[in-house]
């Protein structure tokens, strides 16, 4: 299958890679340049565990073909972090005990990241709709509202960290 | 996060230095899954990693004729086509590491399949896409045969049979009956004393556990003839101990590393993938991923089985419970998993958390050609509680009560004797139907308000039944009763090879509550005395003599049909754990 070189910006940093036709986003962070915080779960566009922001929107990378990210700047949980630091959402989501398996968490994060980027005091009804795209069969979604809302509270989720 | 804490219950039976209860406690995997960096299985990577895909019985129902992999094996890169014959020892049952059933399901079934989805033949490939091209490629010769789907429509005779190991369609417990029984006290006479005798049936549905990440195992060739396998699995030693047993191979030979799990709820215990994993990498030397697609998790991962209940009560106009009979068929789907053990978890539950002199309980754990049945949260527990609370409701309605203080009324207290024949202890139904009553603003009387579990059990309420009314229904022949469900074992008497019964129709209710009989019944000498029947209007329920026999207990019978047993038994899952 012909193969086809891809650059883009990981977390701010610089990838090149190539990837085959038709193959997913997904696959590539995985396989491809060893990212391996987005999740897996139903490779159909409607679990959210593979959420990632493309260009500081959610995007889900199952269904994004990864040579349209070319030249593009993708973000993951792996670039959540400040060096040691945790991100506010990250903390707020330990605090409020937001994940149980954490199957779900990168997504929720990344979904909850690009909320709080775009509107940095959301109501709950606002926070609901940002993660209606991603499933959580552990927590009953409760405790991770409480933790973004928590996030947003103290106002610097949507500055800190890279990408 | 603020957590109620409710002192006041019981606070005189606690001990009050609680260094942990009611403070929240970090968990120790937070900061691997805010960060993403908690190891799951697929989180492993593997150079040269190989993917395996099934080939899936489209048919409820078939005989395998052949199966022609000459087109797919040759794909491009297609490394193996795996089939049944390469599995070193293609039967197994799950719950065969405790002794408990009978080996049943192939790994990858060889001359028929009994539910859709069953596989028949593995595709090992380079690519994930060029393993789904091969499977397409491969050809069956089907055979199809006549399917049941109704647990009740696969017990009657000339049903056609789903799981060969099991003729009659129904699991055999203890080696000797085509159900579980309980039986406790004699619920016939009750009925026939009781006020009311009111049915019903219930039916659950299958329920699929849905883990946001499916079930998967990736294995590879390791150091010392060794393989090592990252699994999801929520049993790492069951299924390190299935693997073994399937693969015929030494357990210290396999290398398992799991404990993150995405999500289990029950369904990652099957074992299915380790020792598909691991047999695909001994046979290519190389790592191997067997993983469920979301498709294949919803269709072909085992859920939590259907269950259909019909539960009888005879209650007095009072509201007191004088018995309770259940019919239950758990529907295992093809195979047994683990359903045989969610039965005897369930009887051991019944009736519920009520205190009632005379049980009866018939549970089948019945093949169907569906999906085969696993654990899920509570199974055993869940879907005979949904049967009997619905049922409490039916009975306070008919009855004219209200449906909570009909619980309170009929509640288990500390020191009563279950059905199970243990006494109860740290009971607390009552005060869950308190609080439930004061949160939902349901005003409850003051007699039920001042009723507690710590009081007013035990006493009469301790002692087993005086008579207990027990029967060979459903006893089959063939099945050794040294062992549970050991059919044709060394020492066992000799057999056929295959038991030729045909399954009695199982007891089942009639469709209209029995007319009340016309004439006192018969009366054995060793039958329970009447009820004791108020000759007024009770004013005060709670107070009503309890229809505890007044005779004191005598030992309990020896149980029928009782051959010496051979092996020492060591689970609890048996209810007959030795003493």
């Amino acid at each position: 299958m012909a193969k086809k070189p891809v650059q883009f910006t990981l977390n701010g940093s610089e990838k090149a890679t190539f990837v085959e036709e038709g193959q997913n986003l997904l696959d590539v962070l995985r396989r491809g340049v060893g990212d391996l915080t987005p999740k897996y779960g139903c490779a159909q566009g409607t679990c959210g565990a593979c959420t990632v922001l493309i260009d500081g929107e959610p995007h889900l990378s199952c269904l994004t073909l990864a040579e349209t990210v070319e030249g593009r700047s993708v973000a993951t949980v792996a670039g959540l972090e400040n060096g040691a630091a945790l991100h506010p959402l990250q903390e707020a989501f330990m605090r409020n005990f937001a994940a149980q398996c954490g199957y779900c968490t990168p997504g929720m994060l990344m979904a909850a990241k690009a909320l709080l980027e775009r509107n940095p005091r959301p109501t709950r009804e606002e926070v609901v709709e940002a993660i209606s795209g991603n499933i959580c069969r552990c927590t009953g979604y409760e405790a991770i509202i409480a933790a973004i809302l928590e996030a947003a509270g103290s106002g610097s989720a949507a500055s800190k960290g890279r990408g | 996060m603020s957590i109620e804490f409710r002192k006041e219950l019981f606070a005189d039976e606690r001990d009050d230095n609680l260094n942990e209860i009611g403070k929240p406690t970090q968990r120790q995997d937070m900061v691997g899954h805010v960060t993403g960096r908690s190891p799951f299985y697929d989180d492993h990577l593997f150079e040269g990693l190989l993917h395996m895909r099934c080939v899936r019985s489209p048919h409820h129902h078939a005989r395998i004729r052949s199966i022609d992999v000459s087109a797919a094996a040759s794909m491009p890169g297609v490394k193996r086509v795996v089939l049944g014959k390469d599995v070193p020892r293609n039967l197994n049952t799950l719950l065969s590491l405790l002794d408990f059933g009978l080996d049943d399901e192939p790994l990858i079934s060889e001359r028929k399949v009994s539910y859709k989805g069953e596989p028949v033949a593995v595709v090992i490939a380079e690519s994930e896409h060029a393993a789904r091209d091969a499977v397409a490629k491969v050809r069956v010769d089907w055979e199809v045969l006549p399917h049941v789907l109704d647990v009740e429509e696969a017990i009657v005779p000339n049903a056609p049979t789903v799981n060969e190991t099991y003729p009659g369609n129904c699991f055999i417990y203890h080696g000797k009956y085509t159900h579980q029984k309980l039986r406790y006290g004699d619920v016939d006479a009750a009925f026939a004393q009781a006020d009311h005798v009111i049915e019903g049936r219930y039916q659950m549905s299958p329920i699929e556990q849905a883990p946001t990440e499916t079930c998967g195992a990736i294995a590879a060739p390791e150091n010392n003839n060794r393989y090592v396998c990252y699994t999801s699995t929520q049993a790492l030693f069951f299924s390190l101990g299935t693997a073994a047993k399937l693969l015929d191979v030494a357990s210290n030979r396999l290398h398992f590393i799991g404990g993150t799990v995405g999500g289990g709820f029950g369904g990652k215990v099957d074992s299915l993938h380790e020792p598909m994993a691991i047999l695909g990498s001994m046979l290519t030397g190389r790592p191997c991923k067997y993983m469920f697609d979301r498709a294949e998790e919803m269709q072909v991962g085992a859920p939590r089985g259907a269950e259909r209940w019909y539960v009888t009560d005879g209650v007095m106009n009072d509201g007191r419970l004088v018995a309770r009979k259940f019919v239950g068929y758990f529907d295992s789907g093809a195979y047994t998993r683990l359903s045989s053990y969610a039965i005897i978890k369930a009887v051991g539950h019944l009736p519920g958390p009520y205190t009632i002199p005379n049980v009866y309980a018939d549970v089948y754990c019945v093949f169907t050609n569906r999906t085969p049945a696993t654990a899920m949260r509570g199974f055993g527990i869940t879907g005979v509680d949904f049967a009997i609370e619905a049922h409490m409701d039916k009975v306070a309605e008919q009855i004219g009560m209200d449906p909570i203080e009909f619980r309170i009324l009929n509640s288990y207290r500390d020191g009563d004797m279950k059905a199970h024949r243990r006494l109860a202890k740290n009971t607390a139904l009552i005060e869950c139907c308190q609080v439930a009553a004061e949160k939902a603003k349901w005003s409850l009387s003051d007699q039920a308000k001042r009723q507690n579990s710590l009081t007013g059990g035990g006493g009469e309420r301790a002692q087993l039944p005086n008579f207990t009314k027990t029967d060979e229904n459903g006893r089959v022949e063939g099945f050794s009763t040294g062992s549970y469900a050991q059919k044709n074992k060394p020492g066992a008497p000799a057999q056929p090879p295959q038991p030729n019964y045909q399954p009695q129709p199982a007891p089942r209710p009639s469709a209209p509550p029995p007319a009340p009989p016309t004439a006192p019944p018969p009366q054995t000498p060793a039958a329970p005395p009447p009820i004791p029947r108020p000759t007024t209007q009770v004013q005060d329920p709670f107070s009503a003599p309890t229809p505890t026999p007044p005779n004191p207990p005598q030992p309990p019978a020896a149980p029928p049909g009782g051959a010496p047993r051979r092996t020492t038994r060591f689970s609890s899952i048996s209810g007959l754990r030795r003493r």
